[in-house]
């Protein structure tokens, strides 16, 4: 067992991945002489030489190109820089690798993985701070994970890389720096399954990303008031564990669901809609949603504080729930 | 036109340019069957035929090989038949049915057929670019001997995906040839009113590639043109342009009412028609009746294609599990 940061775990399986399989291939903007901006793929170019290339800002082609290299025989691994960025992949997500693994059926598959990382706090601004969500986890044909802890960033990215479908890994760059243990043999961690952070009998936080922190952080403080909060992260935004929620809330009764995307038509929602179609009669009160406002990010400390949820936020929601 | 003389080895013999000729015939046959089958509203959704233009697809894939990939646009009937696809499932996926190449799934602008090399017409005017592209990445990553090739027209030729695929080929030597079909009109709008120069090809030269125009309605020019660049391709010289000159005589989809083409310009173009100019071509050398008698098989295999996939099976919808957004929801996922 080895403490290790969230980055570091990243750059454990990308290594381990790499070195198990020759047709993974990573490639973007700055990963391979430079370690990418967020050091995640550090070293890599070194141990793997061509298979580890830095891209120009081409961002709307490299999405395409990793559909395409995808169906004929190579793994790609394809870092899209910021979440922000995003939107400039979704004609190869939507129109390309949706379309083609439906259409052409079992003729083909598309193994490429997407790691971007998206989320606010850092003061980077309107461009740099979004959490798309949403956007990805819309498409039909895509799988998106959100790994919190280090171990399950080993472990999802390496499911990700050996899915025969294509997964968008979303990374959150408020937990690149972030330490915990990861077992010397962390192996892929299946995609589909949840994980309870914390268990709890009052009230389900079902968070995702670095919200789970923050919902961890509220459910410190409901303790204080005597209130059990069950922290549930769902790890993987789509395909969604339905039945680990379902479990959550027939426990609890009650339920926040909490994601850092916009909430309108957000990610959030379907949480929301998922329990009402799932688990309605096991509510005691409706279902409190929580997500950023419905605008830009702003730049300034005071007002991005103002706008993405935190666990402030997150406990209020959970009283408003059980009063 | 630039005229360039043609190197011995990248000729066609004269038995493959007469292959390449039936197939154009068979392109040209299964237009006009899907527009009689439009007409009498046996089809559904538009279609987008190539009449005139089916040297492009026919020359070029005829200068591949099977293992090479290759993308398309939504008018790429051509580049079904020059790789190889059966009409009769070409049809059948045209028509909705369970025999078609994909099940009735795709349509016809989608087709694909992975093992033929058939890597897919594509909808989206300019993602057979860097379609392509990827695909010779991964042949250049794997060590694998194939190389591929985006068709994609003048409208295409504007994207920013096209110079970005173009700039990423060049920049890393992969093995792609870019044969850009020049039909004059993007939907109804001329090339004119799209592109700061009429010359299309002399953008190779902004990436670091070669590049050249050719007559797109000459079926052995396309043919040599591009078995140049697929040479270079596969020599590890990286991608080369290819600007096929040629002229789109239906309008843009079964569902274009025209009156903006000029009756000038279609007399123009169909006087040379690539069929007509290949026909001369091979009856000088084989005599009228050995062509005349390849034309009427390839008409006769269309029609016999078209009637069986009219009587063909529509698809039973089943559900798509990769798609399901629930775990668990069903098996197989």
């Amino acid at each position: 067992m080895a403490i290790m940061r969230y980055a570091e775990a990243l750059n454990a399986a990308l290594r381990e991945a790499m070195t198990a399989d020759p047709s993974v291939f990573l490639f973007g903007e700055d990963v391979a002489d430079y370690g990418g901006v967020f050091k995640v793929s550090r070293g890599l170019r070194e141990a793997f030489g061509d298979r580890v290339r830095d891209t120009p800002i081409s961002e709307q082609t490299l999405a395409a190109m990793a559909v395409s290299a995808s169906m004929t025989g190579l793994r790609p691994v394809l870092e899209i820089m910021y979440a922000d960025f995003m939107p400039l992949t979704l004609d190869a997500l939507v129109n390309q690798a949706s379309v083609y693994g439906y259409v052409w059926g079992d003729e083909i598959t598309l193994p490429f993985v997407i790691r971007t990382q998206g989320g606010g706090g850092l003061g980077t601004g309107a461009q740099h701070a979004k959490s798309l969500d949403s956007f990805v986890a819309h498409i039909p044909g895509l799988k998106v994970v959100a790994p919190v802890t280090p171990a399950d960033a080993k472990g999802l990215l390496l499911a990700a890389i050996q899915d025969p479908h294509p997964v968008i890994v979303l990374e959150h760059k408020r937990l690149y720096n972030t330490r915990a243990e990861v077992p010397d043999d962390q192996g892929p961690v299946p995609l589909g399954r949840a994980r309870v952070a914390r268990d709890g009998s009052d009230v389900s936080l079902i968070a995702t990303s670095r919200m789970v922190v923050e919902a961890e952080a509220a459910a410190d403080r409901l303790a204080e008031s005597g209130i059990s909060a069950e922290v549930l992260d769902l790890r993987t935004l789509r395909p969604l564990d339905v039945e680990a929620i379902v479990r959550s809330v027939a426990k609890t009764r009650h339920a926040v669901v909490i994601n850092e995307d916009w909430g309108f038509c957000g990610y959030a929602a379907e949480l929301s809609a998922t329990i009402m179609e799932h688990a309605f009669d096991d509510l005691d009160a409706p279902v409190e949603r929580v997500a950023t406002r419905d605008m830009p990010i702003p730049f300034a400390e005071s007002l991005e504080t103002a706008v993405i949820p935190d666990a402030d936020v997150i406990t209020a929601a959970a009283l408003r729930a059980l009063a | 036109m630039t005229p360039k003389p043609a190197l011995p080895h990248n000729s066609p013999s004269i038995d493959e340019h007469l292959e390449m000729h039936r197939r154009m015939v068979v392109t040209r046959e299964l237009e006009r069957q899907l527009g009689a089958l439009h007409k009498a509203g046996v089809t559904r959704g538009p279609i987008h035929r190539c009449d005139g233009q089916e040297a492009v697809g026919v020359g070029a894939t005829g200068a591949l090989e099977d293992r090479d990939c290759v993308t398309t646009t939504h008018r790429g009937h051509a580049v079904y038949i020059g790789k190889g696809l059966a009409p009769r499932r070409i049809l059948a996926e045209i028509l909705g049915r369970e025999t078609g190449y994909n099940g009735g799934r795709a349509g016809h602008m989608l087709i694909g057929s992975p093992v033929h090399g058939m890597m897919g017409g594509n909808a989206i005017v300019g993602a057979s670019i860097p379609a392509a592209t990827g695909m010779a990445l991964s042949a250049q990553v794997l060590g694998e001997d194939r190389i591929a090739l985006a068709t994609f027209g003048d409208g295409a030729a504007q994207t920013g995906i096209c110079h970005e695929s173009m700039n990423i080929a060049a920049l890393w030597k992969l093995p792609v040839v870019f044969l850009l079909e020049h039909n004059e009109y993007g939907l109804t709008a001329h090339a004119s009113t799209q592109s700061s120069v009429a010359d299309l090809y002399i953008r190779a030269a902004g990436h670091g590639m070669p590049g050249e125009q050719i007559d797109g309605n000459d079926v052995v020019a396309v043919f040599q043109a591009v078995a140049r660049a697929a040479a270079r391709a596969r020599r590890g010289d990286g991608p080369s342009l290819i600007e096929a000159r040629t002229y789109r005589m239906e309008g843009f989809s079964t569902s274009d009412v025209g009156g903006y083409q000029s009756d000038e310009d279609l007399a123009r173009w169909r006087a040379r028609d690539p069929i007509t100019l290949s026909r001369a071509v091979l009856v000088e050398a084989l005599g009228e009746d050995r062509v005349m008698d390849v034309e009427r098989a390839a008409a006769e295999t269309v029609a016999a294609a078209a009637e069986a996939a009219q009587a063909d099976p529509p698809p039973h919808f089943v559900p798509h599990a990769p798609s399901d957004p629930r775990a668990f929801a069903t098996e197989g996922r």
